[in-house]
């Protein structure tokens, strides 16, 4: 099981003290988070990207290597990379870069996550999300899994006889993860390929989540990649922890109310109820995550939202920190403890996609319509 | 078979003469249900209740409270629909906006409705069509041609009063029509039967559609 944070980057204001963090400030303060959750011991820090006000994070490989740098163990991962606006050559050429600086610790999750006037910023038009999300994809594996490409499609300027450079460490791709909220297309499309899914899990209640999830894992097996309960899932979860859930919620509460997102809205205890928000003591958080593997069946990574709604940076650290000491630990045992023999524990990584070898089907660029071809 | 008669209704007084109009029509589409032989049950939203749910709803990134999916269940899966609303500003009011707003886009496909409006007077009467009209159209709504307008003048005796029973009357014949005739085509007698059903195909948007378009297909559609 790997445990981690995921990052949207907002810069917002403290609604406590009224101060907003300048862009730079939020910056470093994103690359000290990232910093203490390998000092705790957390396994992924994943940033998301965004290209429009109030988000920094527009250059994620740029900040991923520079964390990359200052650590050793932490895997560095993304939530999201923009599949529909950014030319899959770019894509495969920056994280390839990556790798090889990062040394394999790389693994990135796609998405759509576009507010619509984005698409027009990038020659893109919103209307062709999906299709833009299939074809980009399918070219990016293919750039990444076949030394010269020979292409045309109907969102980019053909290619011919292109060879995307730095080709990936060890000639193997870094995992990706598909990430969708609401769209079917996109677990059909972890699930032809054998990627992982994340369902970000937020902002919807469990059930919403697990009919996507198990979605997700009923098309898994039928592409023939293994048992459904054997699909390789990711949740999101959020949470703000203190000694005592009065506490908790006490300081907390001027955070939610005037959050970007849900703020002025439903009260916290509405929130609290509907989705995976926990707000309480760590036992709480600890149950409650215990509580999603019940709903979307034993799963490989679990990242959390602690960085958000104008937190200051010092209060994220001691959450991350107590997240890191009295949650994670506490997790991963139950987690191993519940989880049956066949049911993989983590997603892939570098390490164990370089030891399955070049044969595997991890490097076919359709595995499924390999499988189906076999069959 | 019993048919599902579901009324929304908007007004925000208690009692209210939004949900007068509405009970008004709701008997009289029963009445003209059973008189074409089939039985029916009347299930009233009055969205009042469903204020706050409905703002929560759209605060929460559109994840829906417990009742507005209720509700919405309600709504996707009656026959027929009676929708009432007071007129605010020109229009039908906020509160039923909200609601016609957190429904899915397909969750009325070809649903026989009828479209009331309550007002002080009588010059409000275009609101039907101006508003209700176009707003259920949109929505593919089958709307029947009778809609019924009360200003405060009909709900007496006299002119008003008759006047009003009379367009009742009208709409609800109408639209006891369709939901009778709401059973489908007799299999074999149409080119395909999938053609005619999937403009009725409703959803209530509270779940996961699970029949996914193969990936093949998706990849295929874009010549890889």
């Amino acid at each position: 099981m790997q445990l981690g944070l995921f990052s949207v980057g907002d810069v917002t204001m403290d609604p406590t003290t009224g101060r907003t963090p300048t862009e730079g400030e939020r910056i470093e303060a994103m690359t000290r988070i990232a910093l203490k959750a390998e000092e705790v011991g957390l396994d992924v820090f994943a940033t998301g990207e965004h290209h429009n006000p109030p988000f920094v994070p527009s250059a994620p490989t740029t900040h991923l290597a520079f964390i990359a740098a200052q650590t050793e163990r932490l895997i560095l991962s993304t939530a999201t990379t923009l599949i529909t606006t950014t030319d899959p050559v770019r894509i495969a050429e920056d994280y390839a870069f990556l790798q090889h600086l990062a040394k394999g610790r790389v693994d990135l999750m796609m998405g759509r996550g576009n507010t619509g006037p984005v698409y027009p910023w990038f020659g893109k038009d919103i209307r062709q999300g999906i299709p833009l999300a299939v074809e980009n994809y399918h070219l990016l594996r293919r750039l990444w899994r076949e030394e010269v490409v020979d292409w045309e499609g109907k969102f980019r300027t053909p290619l011919h006889g292109f060879t995307s450079t730095p080709r990936p460490l060890d000639d193997t791709p870094p995992f990706v993860w598909h990430g969708s909220i609401r769209s079917t297309e996109i677990a059909e499309q972890a699930a032809y390929y054998g990627d992982g899914f994340f369902h970000n899990n937020i902002f919807w209640n469990i059930e919403h989540t697990a009919q996507m999830v198990n979605l997700y894992r009923r098309r898994f097996e039928h592409y023939g990649h293994g048992s459904a309960d054997q699909a390789i899932v990711g949740l999101g979860g959020q949470a703000f922890m203190a000694a005592t859930e009065a506490e908790a919620k006490r300081t907390f509460r001027p955070y939610f109310d005037n959050a970007p997102v849900y703020g002025h809205g439903p009260s916290m205890e509405q929130f609290t109820q509907a989705t995976p928000l926990t707000v309480g003591t760590p036992e709480m958080v600890i149950e409650r995550t215990l509580g999603f593997a019940d709903a979307v069946g034993d799963y490989q990574r679990q990242l959390f939202l602690m960085d958000h709604a104008g937190l200051p940076i010092e209060m994220v650290l001691e959450q991350v920190e107590m997240l890191g000491t009295e949650v994670v630990p506490v997790l991963r045992k139950e987690f191993e403890a519940r989880r049956p023999a066949h049911v993989p524990s983590d997603p892939p990584t570098h390490g164990s996609l370089v030891a399955q070898g070049p044969e595997s089907t991890f490097h076919l660029v359709a595995p499924a319509r390999a499988a189906a071809a076999t069959s | 078979m019993s048919r599902r008669i579901v009324v929304i209704t908007a007004g925000l007084s208690r009692p209210s003469s939004t949900r007068l109009l509405a009970d008004r029509l709701a008997d009289a589409v029963g009445a003209e249900v059973s008189a074409r032989g089939e039985s029916v049950e009347v299930e009233v939203i009055e969205l009042r209740e469903l204020a706050q749910d409905l703002a929560t709803t759209m605060t929460a990134g559109g994840m829906p409270t417990g009742r507005v999916k209720r509700a919405r269940d309600l709504v996707t899966s009656a026959d027929g629909l009676i929708a009432v609303t007071p007129v605010f500003t020109a229009s039908y009011s906020g509160l039923f906006k909200m609601f016609m707003d957190v429904l899915d886009t397909d969750a009325i496909n070809g649903m026989p409705v009828v479209i009331a409006a309550t007002a002080g007077t009588a010059r409000h009467q275009l609101v039907l069509d101006h508003a209700l009209r176009p707003l259920f159209t949109y929505l593919r709504a089958v709307v029947v041609p009778t809609g019924v307008f009360a200003a405060t003048e009909d709900f007496g005796g006299g002119e008003g009063g008759g006047g009003l029973a009379g367009r009742v009357a009208r709409a609800a014949s109408e639209l006891a029509a369709l939901v009778v005739s709401e059973s489908g085509s007799v299999a074999g007698f149409a080119a395909s039967a999938e053609e005619l059903v999937a403009p009725r195909r409703r959803r209530s948007g509270n779940g996961v559609e699970t029949d996914v378009t193969d990936f093949e297909t998706l990849l295929g559609e874009l010549g890889q």
